[in-house]
């Protein structure tokens, strides 16, 4: 069925309800909504978060934003969690304790801090167990819970509270971690990395895909984060275009080991577009500083060459 | 569940923090957090629905018809993302 | 009829997970508990039983998995040691406040550093405030039966907290003894099936696990804690009695082994108490009235209790096979010393640390400390309460 998502929005309830408490404008919850109105409607599911602004700011006791069962334990063990509960889950279906005809899927949230760094190895871990689980990082690029600190998904220059653009060091020197190629390379079903653009036909697609596909699939969404980018709230949906059509952010997924670069930008546009509405890049462009964004083009250009020789190469017969 | 608040004592709160209502949250109004307000010109929508998915408060109602309504003002955090992606106008900060 | 049989203490731990039948065992290797979850493997492979086996990739996910299993609805288990329980140290919390009856056997070793395989109990201590239930064993019998006990008082609804049936790595876990294994189908009657009345499974009724939970109510949910800490020790009671009914085998928070009449005693755990037995045999055989007093129930700790069966004697010595590093003594020392405080009995008494990293302690160990009781006994006079045994370089 082609996406409509008028249809899809207006026949499936929200399943992460209003009433939580991340930030104004925050890029995350539109991303963790879509990703569950890929759950078809008559599914259960137990979500499971991993500490941070998520988290923190969903289910502050008594309220939770979340329709569906959910579980929060600690910070860097959302994919061992959920691999407890999918374990659970096969059990006792086999043995005839829980009803027949009822599905329930499992679905993890981690921000890049738990996903890139602290939670790698639960990770890791749980995917390669092969659990029955979509793993979903929502990637702001940080600490941001904790109030912007680098992560290793923190792109390189970034300005951040333990990286500050100092007169000797100018931000974040060190490149980005790759964490959707490290997830692909696990040889898991299904890996994706995506985007809330336009009206989200990317991301709910490849939700759907890794809901549905048997086995560990996972999921790198960005999730923009004004306060901890420094742009206008309300300039989320156009970062987001900006992330893509760069190519700082690929669309794409791996899919029993074949890449597709689900969207190619007609004309790439330069990585300042991205970088100027930011205020964690505003050293970049003073006089003198060229060399950074040249070395930060430098950087997507190759990263892009990759994935397409990846998706040549994979894709021969 | 019944009514939890930070006069129940020990004894009637859910144990380990558990929550039972999945989805409560809806009964906690964050309308208050906004300082500018977006208003819905209903004249200049078209429906395209390009606002729909960009709420992060899913406080755009979006009724069977596949049609917006009025904003959920309780819930409007007020950040500007709806007006933003309205390519008709049809959204004002104010 | 019960079952003879010849097992170590890790067999009788895998053999009463096996009849237990959980849904999920999640676990990690780590000397000496690895066979544990090497003998359960074999019952997952063989269908023996019915769980999920979840060969996770450390222990803090071991603990992890436990707790998304048990909050999911399901039995969870575990075995570990040593460093494994350190590095599940902050998910341990976790599971006890969010009231999950997963069920533990803790294999007691030595904490790094430096590092050490052999047993002492400073495992099982580093964690002995963290609202779990620990149940120790003075051999491979009692670990087995405190499993099979385990579930019943984890699950009981005013307890609802996670426990740890401890026994010591290699001198129990290792040792093949005999045991009066109980036959499957009456394990299967008294552990019952475990029927959670709110589940994450449940799509009738979805709900949330594990939440932020501020200044407004994390005090509350402690204070619930507590409480079921404190109702676990009628629970225990109560389980241990139709465990009695079934097998003739009696258990309680503690054993007095020949304390009635002892003028002396030692309090200690495990299975230093097997030893502490046989000394007291000889020390009775030469007139001496010594006693003792093996603790099974160490959290809750049943301080009253223990105050009122120490109350006649006139010197007591408590054994912890882990030094809190406190320059105040171990902490069944503190623990014991306290209760007697609150209950205004006051009986000189002193601490040994011993058996730290597998030291060898034996029966002429545990006599010098009945002498150095005497000692006092006959003096009045304790010139260190902060002593240790089997340590070079002190007297």
């Amino acid at each position: 069925m082609a996406y409509n998502h008028k249809e899809i929005i207006a026949n499936r309830p929200s399943r992460f309800t209003s009433g939580h408490r991340m930030c104004a404008g925050c890029g995350a919850p539109p991303v963790a909504r879509m990703v569950l109105r890929a759950l078809k409607p008559e599914d259960h599911a137990v979500i499971t978060g991993a500490t941070g602004c998520m988290e923190v700011s969903t289910f502050i006791y008594p309220y939770t934003a979340w329709t569906d069962s959910f579980i929060h334990t600690a910070f860097e063990c959302a994919g061992a969690t959920c691999s407890g509960v999918e374990a659970a889950y096969k059990s006792m279906k086999a043995q005839g304790k829980l009803p027949e005809d009822k599905d329930t899927k499992f679905i993890a949230f981690g921000g890049d801090g738990g996903t890139y760094d602290i939670g790698l190895q639960s990770l890791s871990g749980a995917m390669e167990r092969g659990h029955d689980m979509v793993y979903v990082c929502y990637d702001n690029g940080a600490y941001m819970n904790t109030g912007i600190q680098r992560s290793s998904a923190t792109p390189k220059f970034a300005d951040t509270t333990t990286t500050p653009a100092g007169t000797k060091i100018p931000g974040k020197m060190q490149s980005r971690k790759d964490l959707t190629l490290i997830m692909a390379n696990h040889h898991l079903p299904y890996v994706a990395q995506t985007a809330a653009i336009m009206n989200f036909k990317d991301l709910y697609e490849k939700s759907e895909k890794a809901i549905y596909t048997k086995g560990a699939c996972f999921l790198n969404v960005l999730a923009p984060c004004p306060r901890g980018w420094g742009y206008p709230t309300e300039m989320l949906m156009e970062i987001n275009k900006l992330a893509v059509e760069t190519c700082y952010w690929p669309l794409y997924e791996v899919e029993n080991g074949k890449y597709k670069i689900t969207y190619k930008p007609a004309k790439k546009l330069p990585i300042e577009e991205f970088l100027k509405p930011q205020k964690r890049f505003k050293h970049m462009f003073k006089p003198g500083n060229e060399w950074m964004i040249e070395e930060f083009q430098k950087e997507v250009d190759t990263r892009w060459e990759e994935l397409l020789r990846l998706e040549e190469i994979t894709n021969k017969e | 569940m019944a009514e939890i608040n930070a006069n129940t004592p020990w004894q009637d709160l859910t144990i380990g923090g558990n929550i039972y209502e999945a989805g409560n949250a809806r009964n906690f109004k964050t309308g208050d957090w906004r300082s500018v307000k977006p208003i819905y010109l209903s004249e200049k929508c078209k429906q395209c629905g390009l606002c729909f998915p960009v709420c992060p408060d899913d406080a755009i109602p979006v009724n069977k018809e596949q049609k917006r309504e009025d904003f959920n003002y309780d819930m409007c955090k007020g950040c500007g993302v709806c007006a933003k992606v309205c390519p008709f106008g049809a959204i004002e900060m104010k | 009829m019960s079952i003879r049989e010849r097992l170590s203490g890790n067999e009788a731990a895998a053999t009463a997970m096996k009849q237990i039948n959980p849904d999920v065992v999640a676990a990690f290797p780590i000397t000496p508990s690895t066979e544990i979850p090497q003998y359960f493997s074999s019952f997952v492979s063989n269908g023996t039983v019915d769980t999920e086996f979840v060969a996770v990739e450390s222990e803090h996910s071991a603990m992890s998995a436990c707790i998304g299993a048990e909050a999911a609805g399901a039995r969870a288990m575990t075995a570990t040691s040593s460093n494994g329980l350190s590095l599940m140290w902050e998910m341990i919390y976790i599971a006890s406040s969010l009231r999950l009856p997963i069920v533990m056997s803790l294999v007691n070793r030595a904490v790094s550093g430096p590092l050490n395989i052999h047993n002492d109990h400073s495992d099982a201590m580093g964690v002995r405030d963290s609202g779990w239930i620990q149940l120790f064993s003075e051999n491979n019998q009692e670990a087995y039966d405190n499993l099979i006990m385990a579930h019943r008082i984890a699950e009981h609804k005013d307890v609802l907290l996670p426990l740890m049936v401890c026994q010591d790595g290699f001198i129990t876990s290792h040792s093949i003894e005999n045991i009066e294994l109980i036959e499957d189908d009456l394990v299967k009657e008294f552990v019952g099936q475990y029927k959670p009345e709110h589940y994450l499974l449940n799509d009738k009724e979805p709900m949330a696990v594990g939440p932020l939970d501020l200044q407004a109510y994390l005090f509350e949910h402690k204070r619930q804690q507590a409480e079921a800490m404190r109702n676990a020790k009628k629970v225990i009671l109560e389980v241990s009695k139709d465990f009695e009914k079934m097998t003739g085998r009696k258990y309680g928070f503690f054993e007095e082994y020949k304390l009635e009449d002892a003028e002396i005693a030692i309090v200690c755990m495990n299975s230093t108490a097997g030893t502490a037995k046989y000394t007291v045999d000889r020390l009775r055989e030469k007139g001496i009235k010594a006693g003792l007093l093996k603790i099974r129930v160490f959290r809750p700790f049943p301080a009253e209790e223990v105050a009122k069966v120490l109350s006649h004697l006139k010197a007591i010595a408590v054994l912890d096979k882990a030094d809190s590093l406190n320059a105040a003594g171990g902490a069944l020392f503190e623990d014991v010393v306290s209760g007697m405080y609150v209950s205004n009995i006051h009986v000189p008494t002193v601490s040994y640390v011993y058996g730290i990293g597998g030291r060898d302690t034996k029966s002429d160990d545990i006599e010098k400390v009945y002498n150095d009781l005497s000692e006092i006994v006959k003096t009045g006079k304790i010139d260190n309460p902060y002593r240790y045994l089997g340590v070079r370089g002190d007297k």
